[in-house]
């Protein structure tokens, strides 16, 4: 039984929409693949964030204030041109369908540590016109700052407000630059990169490091029996916007 | 042909003048721009995008429109566009400038834009907007040429033009369908993230775009011998008012949706816009005024007693262009921002630098409009009348 011309070029034609539907909608399929569970030999960075050890430590901002420092975060002092890795939000900001009047005081009116999600579908990569911002194989999403063209259009993408603009030049409001992290220049996009060069060393992120509480943990989904897994299995959590289909890998125990 | 452009009376050059002076103010305020960074905007780390992007999207809209007059003049031989025809295609050519222009000055690092071309990316609708814009800017400008100066050697167009023309069609669609997936396509900001967005916004240009052609159209009238004619000029006013009507009624759509739906994330960003959020309340009384003008300009178009009386249709051209300003202008997009993903609201109005700048990028599609009409009117001035007809007929083989 042979294939003639006709289905062969129904075939290939199928295949040639295939392909393209693939490269335009592509962040939402690969999207789905990564998510599954399993797969060890591939990496798969992810964070949980204990509530309940952190809001023990009230007025405590040492990731904040490590993780600025180390990555030359300017400090502008005002809310218009802030730019921000990982701060402390409300909780109702952060999880504004989760919230309502009988929640317990402590979870409700302690505030919530917040970064980049790193998610597995991420939005941004998606509508960045240039790949300056794109999804690593272990699920960090990078930016490219000498790419990066400052449409901004990464910003209106994110539904967590995790991504800040230099609105002026930074370097002049970076209180102590740490010479072995470059620093940027106006016009360009930055957030969180769950420290991809301390993980490059085999350190973890230095929020994770820092924390007194030890309420970050920090490590590998992918591995069944990591401390990540462990505790995601013991513990409930809860993700920022879960049905916006972004598939957030910063997990939060309440 | 082009050397036209540079005779013309005191009040021509006295008007370039003026224009100049604009972009001049404009390129400083840029410099200045260039020198601090964008935070010489109103603009924040809640509010990225501002004045500079709404304008960029009402003017896809203006240039978009131009299919309202192309599309019956050469599809349905509807006559009595012959003359405004050109007119319609070179409103869009310095649409389409300011809207490249508009991006341009919003961008963090405007030298590196060729990053764009360098890795194009697919799935980025900034890059399909790019490649359709640009597409119908070279449409425009070839068919705009072709035509006038077939004219003015008083020759039929050259055959070969006209499938130019019939892609120029869909492509005027597509400009602004594009322009509405920037936004309607962003989980983030329910506000946009609506199925009626794209074809609201090409309701809203095909509006505003012919009651400015309308305008446009009386003002020539007073300076120059060119006259549009009473009938086209008539039956541009009914798309208008069909085009306001379906806009009126998307607008009416998004508000069912939203509040019998009582989802507390779509609802957020109207109240802000119509009744104001947790005491902001900045857009209020703008958004009020567009919906007035919005009514007043239906009854004006949709009563043909009014409509048909010159002044009465003046009127109701500027209330829909001027609502429709405000809703997509202003509204559209700081309401896509506000309140925040995280619920709180930042206010935002554009700085004077801001302003300066945009009166700037306006100016320079303002000089191209008058030079292009320029042309126009002087090559028809030179030109036997009866030749219309014939270009009317000629277009239709």
């Amino acid at each position: 039984m042979g294939i003639d011309r006709r289905k062969f070029l129904t075939l290939a034609g199928l295949t040639t929409f295939a392909a393209l539907g693939k490269k335009v909608m592509g962040s939402s399929i690969e999207g789905q693949a990564d998510s599954l569970p399993g797969s060890p030999t591939v990496k798969r960075w992810a964070m949980a964030i204990d509530m309940q050890k952190c809001r023990q430590h009230e007025g405590c901002r040492e990731c904040t204030i490590v993780c600025h420092k180390i990555h030359n975060v300017p400090d502008f002092g005002n809310p218009k041109d802030e730019i921000k890795w990982i701060w402390k939000e409300d909780f109702e900001a952060a999880f504004p369908t989760q919230d309502h009047a009988y929640l317990p005081t402590e979870l409700k009116e302690k505030p919530v540590i917040v970064l980049c999600n790193h998610c597995d579908n991420p939005p941004c990569v998606r509508v960045c016109p240039t790949k300056s911002t794109w999804k690593r194989e272990d699920g960090i999403v990078m930016m490219d700052m000498h790419r990066c063209i400052g449409c901004r259009y990464c910003i209106a993408g994110c539904p967590y407000g995790s991504r800040s603009f230099n609105w002026r030049d930074p370097r002049p409001f970076i209180k102590e630059i740490n010479p072995e992290y470059p620093t940027r220049s106006k016009g360009v996009v930055e957030k969180c990169t769950f420290c991809v060069d301390r993980l490059a060393l085999g350190q973890p992120p230095a929020c994770v490091e820092i924390c007194p509480e030890k309420a970050l943990i920090f490590g590998d989904i992918n591995t069944p029996d990591s401390e990540i897994r462990e505790i995601l299995k013991t513990r409930h959590s809860i993700r920022r916007k879960p049905s916006l289909g972004t598939n957030p890998q910063v997990y939060y125990l309440v | 042909m082009l050397e036209k452009a540079l005779t013309g009376d005191k009040k021509y050059w006295g008007w370039i003048a003026f224009v100049l002076l604009l972009i001049g103010t404009g390129f400083l305020a840029y410099l200045r721009q260039l020198d601090y960074g964008l935070g010489v905007t109103g603009l924040s780390r809640d509010v990225s995008w501002g004045f500079y992007i709404a304008q960029f999207t009402f003017l896809v809209g203006v240039a978009a429109s131009a299919v309202m007059v192309v599309l019956p003049y050469y599809l349905h031989n509807f006559k009595a566009f012959a003359k405004i025809t050109i007119l319609g295609e070179f409103l869009a050519i310095p649409a389409v400038i300011m809207c490249m222009l508009f991006i341009f000055v919003d961008m963090g690092q405007p030298f590196r834009v060729q990053n764009v071309l360098l890795y194009p990316t697919l799935n980025s609708p900034m890059f399909w907007d790019m490649i359709s814009l640009s597409g119908y800017l070279l449409l425009n400008i070839l068919i705009g040429y072709i035509s006038l100066s077939s004219y003015h050697k008083d020759i039929a167009p050259p055959k070969w033009i006209k499938p130019f023309i019939i892609i120029s069609i869909p492509w005027a669609i597509s400009i602004h369908t594009v322009t509405a997936f920037l936004y309607a396509g962003l989980s983030a900001r329910p506000y946009w993230m609506t199925a009626v967005l794209a074809p609201r916004f090409l309701a809203s240009a095909f509006a505003a775009g012919p009651a400015l052609l309308i305008l446009i159209c009386f003002i020539v009238k007073r300076l120059t011998r060119f006259d549009a004619g009473k009938e086209a000029i008539q039956k541009l006013a009914v798309i208008a008012t069909y085009a306001m009507c379906i806009n009126v009624f998307l607008v009416l759509m998004e508000f069912f949706t939203t509040f019998y739906s009582g989802m507390p994330e779509h609802m957020h960003h109207f109240q802000f816009l119509y009744i104001g959020l947790h005491g902001h309340n900045t857009l209020v009384p703008w958004m009020w005024f567009s919906a007035i003008l919005a009514v007043v300009s239906l009854v004006l178009l949709l009563t043909p007693k009014f409509r048909k009386k010159e002044i009465m249709l003046g009127f109701a051209c500027m209330a829909v262009f001027v609502s429709i300003w405000i809703d997509k202008g202003l509204g559209m997009i700081v309401a896509g921002f506000t309140p925040t993903e995280m619920g709180t609201v930042f206010d935002y109005w554009p700085t004077w630098i801001e302003l300066l700048i945009s009166f700037g990028v306006y100016g320079i599609g303002l000089l191209i409009m008058s030079l292009l009409y320029k042309i126009v009117f002087k090559v028809r001035g030179e030109t036997k009348s009866d030749n219309e007809i014939r270009i009317a007929t000629t277009a239709h083989n």
